[in-house]
């Protein structure tokens, strides 16, 4: 078998809801040429990002009748993809994260809206305990524009934030249990 | 100036321009150079159009450098992780392309009547895709980013891989004497790439910056220094300079691989283009009339081993039915080291060089066009796209 594997799952929480949309990126290795990483569209039709080695990133549509086929490929040169990862509503540190994903394995960072009922909501780090009570960390904090890159123990989870959670699959499950559910 | 250097000159100009020429009209035509340039060798060669025997010293020298630059450009290729992750994901495939793709090649020599050197190296030479050609080809079907390709770049990089255990081989059997001196070699070699490929892995990025520096004049003479004198040290021990230079590819990472590959890629033009040729000049050309059956049907069968083990190969990763062809036709291509490897053998038998010429000839054209219609192929063969349904279990994308 290919190397390849499902890198992360970009969960998002609708406040609202509490509705977990996940989408599956598929990694795989080209040997010599660098990364292609694949997804499957909700609409249906896939697209895949080539990330060479030279820092070229190619972007692909894939042929709706041939999912297998590249029907457009673009050319992006390394700041190109960075642009458009931004207009698309990436960011800087989603890319610095998935790095460190590619580094570890059996790793896994997920990103964790913090609910407004959550049990965590107004604790700061240092008592909620977190890595004590599930395993997995808070690497970062994420609140409107502005980011809290290393939180320390008096840093709050407030309703609204975002938060990096760093740790095996199963305790960032945990975690993410913790900080979207309601008390 | 005197008359020998000027003839020299002369000469060389003259070779240089016909290899210009050659690869202009293969550009034109959409083919990949290697099939012009033998063939452009095969003419100039014994009984061909010109002469060109004061030039043949430098060509016969430069046709070694070509060899040695072509495993060092794929060598930097690949990092030693990869080689490492992808040998023990995908072992299952690289056997099933050996098996297949070997087999008919080590029979149809045995059958000639030949040594078992000569058939193990038409077996070799049957085997081994051209990374070059098949790289080549992906870019311009702008098939780099389809589902297929991971799969046809990790059996190129076993068969890459295969190539370091099976050159040692060769050589210990072809320069071992007795049956126990030839196991101390063989074995001896595999221990050195083993080691070499460990340290690489290990330690590679170290190596590598200590080969960085800020000018590219340094840092090209650097690589292709220690390139050459590991070869020649390699060599010396019988593991065939060719994998000494591809070791030092594999060692090389990083910053210092990618900025090499810039460097080195047109004096590797220049030396590969030269190496073909003048493998052409080694081939007798009265004999390819005698060979061409042979070396007909050998393209036929392993045009069809090929395409399996594409097919096989992809089919295993979910592919649907027209990915797996083009998948099968993008390894049909044979070309560089299949020269490589018949190179080894010319001296014990004549028929290896003219049956390995007209093989990769062939199939250097063959495997571009029959990829190229891959689509239509998978079409053709029950009239339908043939995709498998959705919901069908295969991953996502």
């Amino acid at each position: 078998m290919l190397a390849s594997r499902v890198v992360s799952w970009w969960k998002m929480v609708t406040a609202d809801e509490g509705d977990w949309d996940m989408v599956d990126v598929i990694e795989t290795p080209m040997p010599g040429v660098g990364v292609r990483y694949g997804m499957t569209a909700r609409s249906g039709r896939a697209l895949g990002v080539v990330s060479h080695h030279t820092g070229r990133r190619d972007l692909i549509v894939y042929d709706a009748a041939d999912p297998d086929a590249a029907l457009v490929a673009v050319e992006l040169t390394e700041d190109e993809g960075k642009a458009l990862g931004e207009l698309l509503g990436g960011s800087r540190i989603v890319e610095q994260i998935q790095d460190l994903v590619h580094q570890v394995e059996g790793l896994m960072i997920d990103w964790v809206r913090v609910g407004e009922d959550a049990e965590l909501a107004h604790e700061t780090l240092g008592n909620a305990a977190v890595r004590t009570k599930t395993g997995a960390s808070v690497v970062a904090l994420v609140r409107g524009d502005e980011a809290i890159p290393a939180p320390g123990p008096d840093d709050q989870l407030l309703p609204g934030d975002t938060a990096v959670v760093v740790g095996t699959p199963h305790a960032v499950r945990a975690l993410a249990q913790l900080l979207h559910s309601e008390r | 100036m005197d008359t020998a250097s000027s003839t020299l000159l002369l000469e060389l100009g003259v070779v240089v321009l016909a290899l210009a020429i050659v690869a202009r009209l293969a550009r034109r035509v959409g083919l990949p150079a290697i099939p012009f340039y033998l063939l452009a060798g095969l003419a100039f060669g014994q009984g061909g159009i010109a002469d060109v025997g004061a030039a043949e010293q430098f060509i016969e020298v430069g046709a070694e450098i070509g060899v040695i630059l072509m495993l060092l450009m794929l060598g930097l290729e690949y990092s030693a992780e990869e080689l490492v992750t992808n040998l023990r994901r995908s072992v299952g495939a690289g056997v099933v392309d050996m098996v297949l793709n070997f087999v008919p090649g080590l029979a149809a020599g045995l059958l000639l009547g030949w040594d078992l050197l000569p058939s193990v190296l038409l077996g070799g030479v049957t085997y081994i895709s051209s990374s070059g050609v098949v790289a080549k080809l992906l870019a311009d079907l702008d098939r780099v980013g389809n589902r297929e390709t991971p799969v046809v770049l990790t059996l190129l990089v076993i068969e890459d891989l295969a190539m370091a255990a099976y050159l040692p081989i060769v050589g210990g059997i072809l320069f071992g004497g007795s049956p126990a001196k030839t196991v101390v070699t063989v074995v001896g070699a595999m221990v050195v790439v083993a080691a070499v490929l460990g340290m690489a892995l290990r330690w590679g990025d170290r190596v590598s910056s200590l080969a960085l520096s800020g000018s590219s004049e340094v840092l090209m003479l650097t690589l292709l220094g220690v390139t050459l004198v590991v070869a020649g040290l390699a060599e010396r021990i019988q593991l065939s300079a060719a994998v000494g230079a591809f070791l030092v590819g594999i060692a090389l990472s990083g910053e210092v691989a990618s900025l090499g590959r810039g460097l080195l890629l047109p004096l590797r033009n220049l030396f590969a283009a030269v190496f073909f040729m003048f493998f052409g000049l080694s081939v007798d050309p009265t004999l390819i009339p005698e060979v061409a059956l042979v070396a007909g049907s050998l393209a036929l069968v392993t045009t069809v081993t090929k395409v399996a083990t594409g097919w096989w190969a992809a089919g295993r990763e979910g592919i649907g039915k027209r990915g797996r062809m083009r998948a099968g036709t993008a390894l049909v291509a044979r070309g560089e080291f299949s020269i490589v490897i018949a190179t080894l053998g010319v001296q014990r038998e004549a028929d290896l060089g003219a049956l390995a010429a007209a093989y990769v000839i062939s199939l250097a054209v063959i495997g571009p066009l029959l990829s190229r219609f891959a689509d239509s192929l998978a079409t053709l063969t029950d009239g339908r796209a043939g995709y498998p349904r959705a919901g069908h279990s295969r991953p996502s994308v």
